[in-house]
């Protein structure tokens, strides 16, 4: 347990402001990552003269609306009116502590260091008003940004004590009280997202808009597979084209072993720099290039599948868990299932291509970001480029959607590479087709399934061969799965194996992890056993979750993965699972949706999952109507308990509509195949998104319970594949194994 | 070549090839960054703009196709039909990333110009040719019909 000190600083602004910063460790040690040091000192307020209050938020803003959550967490205790606060985006500086997006882990890792940082500045303003009155500070509150004598109904806003504050001591953070719940008068409180007023009028704030004076516009092209190097080009003719200020080969070679790093960088291509993107773009379709494309050339998808069903019928090579005897429980259980389970390789597919501007001058790099990580960027990009990381600066600019993508910072360094090269203000921007051939794949996977119910009804056993990427114990980054992964820990004879083959690829988190695939995984196959039992969905899950014996269930150690961004192990979630908070909300959504008490049409039907990932819990229940295999979701319904408090109602919703809308996507259309080592998807006709009209109703409720406020951007989505495919399933007896739906002839009414 | 454009009812003249995009017209020559780019093959809708008061995908459009019209982006687009959707967008709180938001609200000023009180069906219709990747449809159905609400009264 690391000791909790806190320090805060106070500087005064020009013109008789006052700037607080306080450094706070970190609070929920066991949410952090364990190496993690004492944040620095930091600033998060400023107060002018003049009143006026600006916040700063730390974290970067890809759309979870966290420029939002974070200033309204500080504003609460600093006791001012949202409507006068101003937010803005702190660049990456480790004066912040962890400034990072990913893991569904700001709400737990800030809520209570942001209240805290809000409640002393408050401490300070009642201080420095008592000061100026000669009262005690005890006679003193403070109230909608002014600080008030309660004797004398004497008052002073916070912009007349700014200047007086910023002499004072800073408060012992321990010392501080923080407002009970029923206090909050914006926590709590729905608030429209602090940059819509600029979204909507088209104001340049994002990665892509970002302009330097002088500034050029760069495209990179990398070989077509992972990893290829350029041999040779006519670069001489791109040089002679229109705009074009600069053309030359990237000779950077990566490692293509068994399993590609996480986030190699930099990779091998070829530049074109131009005076504007167009011209650049226009060239490099001139481009005549002879690749050495390396041993990623013989993969195919094809090729995989046939290998995972090869590996299925072998010993598998590695036991993560086997809890009883699975295949003596097999033999003697009342009713047994056999199934293969498979899903695809899918893409960020971000709306904003990767973008990112560099300028180097003097030694000194200066970046203008949408990355996730960018203390990650900032180390890689010295490496690569040979610039110490003092002398890197990185701006962070709101990412137009990012879903995992901006974890990897490999955009990043090539716009470093190039600036250094040229010695001229660049922009890089990635064609649609350059982000979908060239991404960090969510990777596909195959489950090879047993299961047996006995003669009550019950899972007595419950065995998984997982077929994956990876090397020897490692597992390609994204493509493990935690042993506890439910029903780990709530059937008594569960095995569960893994077998690894190699690949060259680049994987990693898209938007929940893991879950995201091993949710239609397991709550299929559920779905299969209750209907194999004769039981109500509902009702055969509420009895798996009652079969623990203990409602909390230990986890096992973490598997290797190779590189992964530290912030989307699964190893950041608390370890254990509770059944009786998804119990919870598991009853609730079957409540809501009036589950086995509403008559429905033929060929409609209502399925039900539910998932813990990224510490939520959730469960959806999906009303479908497939006419010959045209499918219609009418409605969903979700139950989610991310603890006692939601923090902005509204953008809480809107996380949860969108995680919606975005597993209708995967679930439906979404899938990456390789050819000769080729990604053949290029653009979004193929691979798609869902579209407003296939849009369902969404009907969404909070389960509130005594648990820390926790994390929204990834757990509603994993369970909406599994509740449609089990409505499919319900409505017409096709049971749905392997992903995307359009391959086995389904569409969007 | 020298090409004449209307853009937000200004008259000027741009030295790009004629088959250029609209889109990198608007954004790279007149700095009109409003318009944004998500897919260069008119699928994502992200780029729209109006030409001669249509909604039509610039990523698509060559800037010499674009003379012929009268265009408006985000940047210049008429208050009547901005301010309703502007302030619905805000009160309804539909953006995530935000990023396809000026494509949405393009589409939706070009269908309240025709259709002042759209049914759902008709939003459906005219917004599916703009993709949001972060899934706001169901706010975006319902900031389309507080500002219709707003737009009439408006009108009236």
């Amino acid at each position: 347990m690391l000791t909790r000190r806190s320090f805060l600083h106070v500087t005064a602004l020009a013109g008789g402001g006052m700037l607080i910063g306080v450094s706070v460790e970190p609070f929920a040690s066991a949410q952090q990552q364990p190496n993690q040091t004492p944040l620095d000192p930091n600033n998060f307020i400023k107060i002018g003269a003049d009143g006026s209050i600006t916040l700063i938020s730390r974290n970067p803003e890809i759309g979870q609306g966290i420029k939002n959550m974070l200033p309204m967490l500080i504003a609460e205790e600093l006791d001012v009116d949202w409507k006068q606060v101003k937010v803005e985006q702190a660049d990456y500086d480790p004066k912040y502590g962890l400034q990072s997006t990913g893991g569904s882990r700001a709400a737990s890792n800030n809520f209570i260091p942001m209240q805290q940082v809000g409640a002393a500045g408050r401490q300070m303003l009642i201080a420095a008003a008592a000061k100026k009155w000669g009262v005690p500070e005890s006679e003193c509150f403070a109230s909608n940004g002014r600080v008030y004598h309660r004797p004398t109904d004497r008052s002073l806003g916070y912009g007349e004590l700014a200047a007086t504050a910023a002499t004072l001591p800073a408060p012992d953070l321990s010392s501080i009280k923080l407002k009970p719940a029923a206090e909050y008068k914006i926590i709590g409180q729905s608030t429209s997202g602090v940059d819509v007023p600029d979204i909507v009028s088209g104001k340049p704030i994002y990665s892509i808009d970002f302009k330097l004076p002088g500034m050029l516009y760069a495209v990179y092209q990398k070989c077509p597979v992972y990893g290829g190097k350029a041999v040779s080009a006519n670069l001489d003719e791109i040089r002679q084209m229109p705009g074009v200020k600069d053309a030359f080969i990237v000779d950077h070679s990566i490692d293509v072993g068994p399993v590609m790093k996480s986030d190699p960088g930099l990779e091998p291509g070829i530049a074109i720099v131009a005076e504007t993107w167009w011209q650049a773009q226009t060239a490099r379709k001139k481009l005549n290039v002879k690749w050495d494309e390396g041993e990623a050339a013989q993969q195919s998808t094809q090729e995989f599948a046939e290998r995972a069903t090869q590996l299925s019928q072998q010993q598998p090579q590695r036991t993560l868990k086997n809890d009883g005897d699975v295949d003596k429980a097999l033999s003697s259980a009342t009713k047994t299932l056999e199934a293969a389970y498979s899903y695809p390789f899918i893409s960020h597919a971000a709306l904003e291509p990767r973008s990112c501007t560099a300028r180097y001058e003097n030694g000194k790099l200066e970046v203008w970001s949408n990355t996730q990580q960018p203390a990650r960027g900032r180390q890689l990009a010295s490496k690569i480029l040979d610039i110490p990381e003092d002398n890197i600066t990185i701006h962070l600019l709101r990412a137009g959607g990012s879903f995992g993508r901006g974890l990897t910072n490999d955009y990043m360094c090539e716009v470093g590479y190039i600036a250094k090269k040229i010695g001229t203000p660049v922009k890089l921007l990635w064609s649609r087709e350059d982000d979908m051939t060239h991404d960090y794949y969510r990777p596909g996977g195959f489950h090879f399934l047993k299961g047996g119910v006995d003669a009550s009804g019950k899972i007595v056993a419950w065995r998984n061969h997982f077929v994956s990427y990876g090397d020897g114990e490692t597992f390609a980054p994204s493509a493990s799965i935690a042993p506890t992964e439910f029903p780990s820990g709530f059937v008594p004879n569960f095995a569960m194996f893994s077998s690894v083959m190699p690949l060259r690829l680049k994987t990693g988190a898209l938007r929940a992890p893991g879950a995201n695939s091993q949710c239609f995984v397991m709550q299929s196959f559920i779905d299969e056993l209750a209907h194999a039992a004769g039981k109500d969905p509902v009702e055969f899950r509420l009895e798996l979750l009652a079969q623990s014996g203990k409602n909390l269930v230990q986890a096992a150690a973490k598997p290797k993965v190779e590189n992964e961004p530290a912030n989307t192990r699964r190893g950041a979630e608390p370890q254990a699972y509770n059944a009786a908070r998804m119990r919870g909300v598991l009853e609730m959504v079957a409540e809501k949706s009036g589950w086995g008490k509403r008559s429905l049409p033929k060929g409609t039907a209502m399925g039900v999952s539910f998932h813990y990932s990224f510490q939520g819990y959730f469960a959806h229940v999906a009303e479908v109507a497939v006419n010959n295999k045209a499918v219609k979701v009418n409605k969903v319904w979700v139950c989610g308990d991310i603890g006692s408090q939601v923090i902005n109602p509204s953008g809480a919703l809107n996380q949860v509509q969108g995680a919606i809308m975005d597993g209708l996507s995967e679930l439906m259309y979404q899938q990456i195949t390789l050819e000769q080592g080729r990604v053949v998807q290029q653009n979004f006709n193929q691979h798609e998104l869902l579209r407003i009209r296939n849009a369902p109703q969404v009907e969404v409720h909070f389960l509130k319970t005594e648990y820390p406020p926790t994390g929204l951007g990834e757990p509603a989505l994993p369970p909406l594949l599994p509740a449609v495919c089990n409505a499919i399933f319900a409505a017409t007896g096709d049971r749905i194994r392997a992903l995307p739906l359009v391959n086995s002839g389904y569409k969007y009414a | 070549m020298a090409i004449q454009l209307t853009v937000n009812g200004r008259s000027t003249s741009v030295e790009v090839p004629a088959d250029t995009p609209l889109l990198w017209v608007l954004r790279d020559v007149l700095n009109l960054y409003g318009t944004k780019y998500g897919c260069g093959i008119g699928q994502c809708g992200a780029c729209t703009v109006h030409m001669g008061g249509k909604a039509i995908r610039s990523c698509m459009t060559p800037v010499s196709a674009a003379a012929s019209a009268p265009i408006a982006t985000i940047e210049g687009l008429s208050p009547r039909l901005a301010q309703p959707l502007q302030a619905a967008w805000v009160d309804v709180d539909v953006p995530q990333c935000g990023y396809c938001q000026v494509g949405q609200i393009m589409s939706a000023a070009a269908l309240l110009s025709t259709h002042p009180k759209p049914t759902d069906q008709d939003i459906d219709e005219a917004m599916s040719g703009n993709l949001c990747r972060c899934g706001t449809y169901v706010r975006i159905r319902q900031a389309i019909h507080r500002a219709a609400a707003a737009h009439q009264k408006g009108v009236a």
